[in-house]
């Protein structure tokens, strides 16, 4: 697929956020490295699906939002919980299906939550965030704050009825929410071509006059600059936004997915272009970090990542009481 | 009963700013049915909200507004249509709380008809309620009166969990007393005996209580006493009340417009069955709408329900009449 020809923007941020930045990227993907070895040894059950390769969207868009701004997002989320600033140790936790983890257990790789940080979810229904991620900007607006609400998809989700209908909506009701489709071109094991008629998704917008950009997915400083023009028209305007970041996943849609559908010379051509590859030449062509900056985040990403490992492993698995909890906010007990 | 619900729906409006009212034409058009009629012009386009036809759309929209704090009223034109809506209702509204290990409140109605209305046939005349009470995470409400109707709605507007609330469109122009008090709020999760009886304890919910008080009256006078029990509150099932009724008259008839296959009405039969088996002097007796897509010929339509001579013919059956 083509990537779109914008001009990269030139490093003219501060380099704490530069770094930042960098270390977040790493993070995922040491922490999917380590979900991969924790699945194969049956630490992690049901589906496990890895950000590997996409880090630089959910990266570069949350970087550019204020900590009291909402992200919703499908089943692929580690990276972008990561992103949100959720802690490694309740996510992995969470994914070991502990007590300790950020939704105590019960939701899995799928539904990592937390609603203080403003991360709702972690939602295993393709698309069915995005009519949530509507809501949620219909209340911001409502409420009367200038909070803006990130929903990210797959490009699978594109075609479900719930895209299009929340894109109406949105641009009828002027919402402030920004709708980030992630175009990694393979919904599950099907490609782009055998799925979508018409394969730009950023032109879709056009049906429903909401504004668009198609982005390079692999650029973390792209994704960025992109999430802020979106955020501007948000806060300032109220007006809806979609992205198409085009970008690429190295593994499988879950860990169970042999990958037949596409060659590996197809996946060493993305490889080239590795988002943290991209973005560490970057920092060093412009002087910002040197190698040894890079093994410093390393290092310091392994100890949060092993300390995460051994945390989850560590934690109590869930009472057996709490089966039986958080079904209803106001439970009706019928047994006295 | 239409009038009792805009009262419940005003009366909560005025109450809470976080209350809001959308749907298919709830607003200018003043609400398909009439149920809404009055509300955008005292609350304002901002709190009563005309949607297009996008159910899955704008119940997803709600869901996600409650979960930062709104506290959405939903109304589908009719639950049929609902049935575009079930992921959100099912897969978000049900089981967000849970799957986020208790992280969010979902304070959120869906409400609209259920079940059957005149001459619309197939697509336009089904009765819901086992879909949605099959799911924790959800309550489900069939009121069958207007005071019912106004104390359940705002106590469904008030509480902090998705409800679908099912209201019946043959019985928006029923007429019965409602409290106009502003705090007047019927519990949820607790059933109504609507009338007192020894005999034979009829289950009924719904458009089924109207028929099965005449049938109760009809065969008073055949000397025969029956309670009429209505649950209000299909999930969770107040089954105590149906119980100890049982455990008094000893024979039960289950009345329902819905499809016998795996309905409310098999559930509480079971339920008789698993806690009053020794207490009945007959098989639990059910009645529920033919197993068929409802029909459009009038006299089609109507074998398809459960009618008064049907219920009196079922409790004089465990009767050994």
């Amino acid at each position: 697929m083509d990537r779109p020809e914008n001009s990269a923007p030139a490093i003219s941020e501060d380099r704490d956020t530069m770094v930042k930045i960098l270390h977040q990227m790493i993070l995922i993907r040491r922490f999917e490295e380590k979900c991969a070895e924790s699945y194969s040894l049956g630490k992690i059950g049901g589906f496990c699906h890895l950000y590997i390769g996409q880090e630089a969207v959910g990266v570069g868009a949350i970087s550019a939002l204020r900590p009291d701004d909402y992200v919703l997002t499908s089943y692929r989320e580690h990276g972008q919980a990561l992103a949100k600033g959720m802690p490694a140790d309740a996510i992995m936790a969470e994914l070991y299906g502990k007590a300790t983890g950020c939704s105590r257990g019960k939701g899995g790789s799928m539904h990592l939550f937390d609603a203080g940080l403003g991360f709702l979810g972690g939602h295993a229904i393709v698309g069915g965030q995005i009519p949530l991620a509507t809501g949620v900007a219909f209340a911001t607006k409502y409420q009367e704050t200038d909070q803006v609400t990130l929903c990210f998809f797959g490009e699978a989700a594109v075609n479900q009825g719930a895209f299009h209908e929340s894109m109406n909506l949105a641009q009828l009701w002027k919402l402030p929410c920004i709708y980030i489709c992630e175009n990694n071109m393979y919904g599950m094991g099907t490609s782009l071509q055998r799925a979508m008629s018409f394969q730009n998704v950023a032109l879709k917008s056009c049906a429903y006059e909401v504004a668009s950009e198609a982005v390079d997915g692999m650029d973390v400083l792209e994704m960025r600059a992109a999430v802020q023009r979106a955020i501007k028209r948000a806060r300032e305007q109220s007006l809806p936004t979609l992205l198409e970041a085009r970008t690429y996943r190295y593994m499988g849609h879950s860990m169970s997915d042999p990958g037949n559908y596409r060659t590996r010379a197809e996946i060493e051509k993305y490889q080239e272009r590795d988002p943290i590859k991209v973005f560490t030449n970057k920092l060093k062509e412009a002087g910002i970090i040197k190698d040894s900056d890079i093994a410093e985040i390393e290092a310091q990403v392994k100890e949060e990542v092993e300390h995460a490992a051994k945390f989850a492993d560590e934690s109590p698995l869930p009472d057996p009481q709490e089966l039986y909890t958080d079904v209803y906010a106001s439970p009706i007990n019928l047994n006295d | 009963m239409r009038d009792a619900l805009n009262l419940a729906l005003k009366e909560e409006l005025a109450r809470d700013n976080s209350v809001f009212l959308m749907g298919e034409e709830v607003a200018e058009y003043q609400g398909a049915y009439k149920v809404t009629r009055g509300l955008l012009e005292e609350f304002g386009p901002k709190r009563v909200i005309d949607t297009p036809i996008t159910e899955l759309g704008f119940a997803g929209l709600g869901v996600g507004a409650a979960m930062v704090g709104l506290r959405p009223i939903i109304e589908f034109m009719t639950f049929n249509f609902s049935i575009l809506a079930t992921d959100q209702i099912i897969n978000s509204a049900a089981k967000m709380r849970y799957m986020s290990g208790g992280q969010f409140k979902m304070p959120l109605v869906f409400r609209g008809p259920n079940g059957s209305a005149y001459q619309v046939s197939s697509q336009h005349s089904q009765a819901l309620e086992s879909w949605y009470a099959y799911f924790p995470g959800l309550k489900v409400v069939m009121p069958s009166t207007p005071a019912d109707a106004k104390g359940l709605l705002k106590s469904a507007i008030r509480d902090d969990d998705p409800v679908i609330f099912l209201e019946q469109e043959r019985m928006y122009g029923m007429k019965g007393e409602v409290p106009d008090d502003d705090d007047f709020t019927i519990p949820l999760g607790v059933a109504d005996i609507k009338r007192e009886g020894k005999d034979a304890t009829i289950i009924a919910r719904s458009l089924m209580v109207p028929t099965a008080l005449q049938a109760a009256e009809q065969l008073e006078k055949e000397g025969v006493s029956c309670e009429v029990i209505d649950p209000r509150t299909i999930r969770p099932l107040d089954i105590k009340t149906i119980i100890e009724s049982v455990k008094k008259t000893n024979r039960a008839v289950v009345a329902e417009e819905s499809h016998a296959f795996a309905s409310v009405g098999a559930e509480i039969t079971a339920q008789i069955n698993e806690h009053a088996f020794d207490y009945l002097d007959a098989p639990v007796k059910r009645l529920s709408g033919a197993d068929v897509p409802m029909p459009y010929a009038k006299n089609l339509e109507q074998m398809a329900i459960p009618d008064v001579a049907a219920i009196v013919a079922a409790v004089k059956e465990v009767s050994y009449m």
